[in-house]
């Protein structure tokens, strides 16, 4: 079987000294950053990108991906244990999982969402490697025409997916493309919103754009929220091991939030965030059995589905990473640029270019979930330990490896004053409640779409209706409208606003 | 006509000014035709678009009514400062301002200063926590960037090393 084939190619690079080790650094890392509040994935990935510069590509990208779904692991200790989101993808296990704790049942919860997060983070990687070829060979045959519908649905997407308001969304988004078209045009070689900067005739430096945004926004805005007083669980944790009931209830809300969350991670604008929400709400309206704590009390379904949910969407969202080159969500248009700075043009001729990185990325990953769960279940102690330490200690730190990291890139310090512009910048959006997601894809997509574009009108003589009469590109732009009229329908809207303000 | 949503109202603006600024900006380049597009036309579309869509958004928000009318809140100036402002200093300090005069100072003493400055932003601030803090940072900096990563940043002031 060619799945068995390539799974054992894919072992063999992921099971070297080095990519091990990679692997390792990846899920240390992320569960780090997933268990301390206030600093996200995102902003992680963009520090670290420059410090993959040195690394071989799959060496770099395995260690990138650990950082994400570790991310999903780490998070949940936290929502747990402090009545905090360590990760936005927690939000929802803070309900009853720190109801758990609260009962002296903070073992048990840990488990389910460790052991929910592995079963879903080895399904997971199965679906991406066994739905990664056949979606492959639909995108080969994709024209440019149908790339930019395909990337205006996958924009269009993430707005009606994410959460908050869609106008402004769709304003991030087009402010994304925006931005991402400053620097040289690879056509005509003009220096566009260059402002005479030699600097920014190279472009925005989507990594200055990201920490500022993501980092130093962040920040600012959590030192403006003042410090209430955490009540840590940290001596209450014994006994991890759930109860035989405590099986039999986790078993099916695991089953049904990895199914869930693979399908919503495949989606734009999914992913783990998405995944979990979508979990727990269902889990919500599924009838409870005779005995059962009720959900916001400290029910172990409500931990068990979403942790489950978001580790398959974080694992499931590379599939149109890998396969179309498209990101679905903010994490995986860093993992573009990762891919870029490496030579790697990301698209579906990535598997047959780079076969030991396509295959050794998906044998990783499993790899790296176990990892996850002995780094979270044995180790457990070592993470809660970390949860005492104060912010004002953390943050002075966030900041610095902000200010390495985007100096590093270029060895330019015009990388130190652009974040701090955008730092500025980030707190604004923050201020006016526009979401900030959906700007780092916009900026992804931004010249990949003005590209595909003008190919296709070139190639079809500047006829703007090439892109309704072939029948794949015309499909993609229908389900776009769809998607956007299902939403605007009041009765879905009403719905959508009620899912996300959810607590 | 009152203004629902100050955020909205706020934001909307914004992207309207911003939207016009682009696609005016756009119009100085060589816009194109579809078939053979100049570097202007794809942002001038982009502009456009944003511009709609700040538009939209001013138009919601004052017609759209919500429950507190959305304020948009005190600025936190004090942490804005001072995290901005740490990593400005650090960028000034690392490599120095050649045309004011300023040598390098190197990675040591910029990271005491970032942690001094970017501790300002915090309520509460003690000078000899936050000296034993930019320590640990400096020795872990050094070891991780200079020793593993070999980021090849200036270390010591330029007139020492």
């Amino acid at each position: 079987m060619d799945l068995i084939t390539n799974l054992s190619i894919g072992f063999g690079v992921a099971f070297t000294a080095q990519n091990l080790i990679y692997a390792f650094v990846g899920c240390l890392l992320g569960t780090l950053i997933g268990v301390l509040p206030g600093i996200g994935p995102v902003a992680t990935i963009a520090m670290l990108l420059p410090a993959t510069y040195g690394l071989p590509p799959e060496a770099a990208l395995i260690m990138l991906a650990g950082i994400y779904y570790g991310a999903q692991y780490g998070g949940s200790t936290t929502a747990i244990l402090v009545n905090l989101p360590g990760e936005a993808s927690s939000v929802v296990t803070v309900i009853d999982g720190y109801q758990m704790a609260r009962k002296g049942r903070a073992g048990p919860a840990l488990a389910a969402a460790g052991l929910g997060s592995f079963f879903a983070g080895c399904a997971g990687t199965l679906i991406l490697a066994a739905f990664a070829p056949p979606l492959t060979e639909v995108a080969l045959k994709f024209g440019p025409a149908e790339y930019f519908s395909l990337m205006v649905l996958g924009l269009i997407g993430a707005v009606v997916l994410a959460s908050g308001s869609l106008l402004k969304a769709v304003a991030m988004i087009l402010l994304g493309l925006a931005f991402g078209l400053v620097g040289t045009d690879v056509n005509s070689g003009v220096a566009r919103y260059s402002f005479d900067i030699p600097e920014l005739t190279d472009g925005i430096s989507f990594i200055a754009i990201a920490m500022g945004v993501f980092g130093y926004g962040e920040i600012i805005a959590n030192l403006a929220t003042p410090s209430d007083q955490r009540e840590v669980f940290t001596a209450k944790v014994k006994g991890l091991m759930p109860t035989k009931e405590d099986f039999q209830r986790m078993t099916p809300a695991v089953l049904r939030g990895t199914a869930l969350g693979s399908v919503l991670g495949i989606l734009p604008g999914g992913g783990a965030l998405m995944s979990a929400f979508a979990s727990y709400t269902i889990e919500k309206k599924i009838k409870l059995k005779k005995g059962e704590v009720p959900f916001g009390q400290g029910n172990i379904r409500g931990v068990a589905g979403p942790e489950s949910a978001n580790n398959a969407g974080a694992q499931t969202s590379f599939i149109p990473l890998l396969t179309l080159g498209i990101p679905p969500n903010a994490v995986m248009a860093l993992m573009v640029g990762a891919m870029t700075i490496h030579n790697i043009q990301p698209g579906p001729q990535v598997m047959t270019s780079n076969p030991e990185l396509f295959w050794g990325l998906i044998a990783s990953m499993w790899i790296g979930n176990l990892m996850l769960i002995v780094l979270n279940l044995p180790l457990i102690g070592m993470w809660i330990k970390l949860l005492t330490i104060p912010y004002k200690w953390l943050f002075p730190a966030i900041v610095l490896f902000c200010a390495v990291g985007v100096y590093s890139e270029n060895n330019n310090t015009f990388e130190i004053w652009m974040v701090a512009i955008f730092g500025v910048i980030g707190y604004l959006f923050h201020k006016l409640k526009c979401e900030p997601a959906p700007l780092l894809l916009g900026l992804i997509l931004g010249p990949m779409m003005e590209e595909y574009l003008r190919r296709a009108l070139l190639i079809s003589r500047g006829d703007w209706s090439v892109l309704v009469t072939r029948p794949m590109s015309a499909s993609l732009l229908a389900i776009a409208v769809v998607l956007l009229v299902v939403v605007l329908l009041p009765s879905v809207k009403a719905k959508r606003e009620e899912a996300f303000v959810e607590e | 006509m009152r203004i629902k949503s100050q955020r909205d109202f706020a934001s909307g603006v914004l992207f309207s000014a911003f939207g016009v600024a682009f696609a005016w900006g756009a119009t100085t380049y060589n816009v194109g035709t579809g078939a053979r597009m100049g570097p202007g036309y794809f942002p001038l579309v982009v502009g456009v678009l944003i511009a709609i869509m700040g538009v939209l958004i001013t138009l919601k928000a004052l017609t759209v009514k919500t429950e507190d009318g959305e304020p948009i809140g005190r600025f936190a100036w004090r942490p804005l400062v001072f995290i901005i402002g740490a990593n400005l200093v650090f960028g000034v300090l690392l490599v120095g301002v050649h045309s004011w005069g300023l040598p390098a100072m190197g990675l040591i003493v910029a990271i005491y200063a970032l942690t001094f400055v970017a501790s300002l932003a915090g309520d509460q601030f003690k000078a000899k926590e936050v000296f034993v803090l930019a320590t640990v940072l400096a020795i872990g900096s050094y070891v991780a960037f200079e020793l593993a990563l070999k980021l090849n940043f200036p270390i010591w002031p330029a007139f020492i090393g």
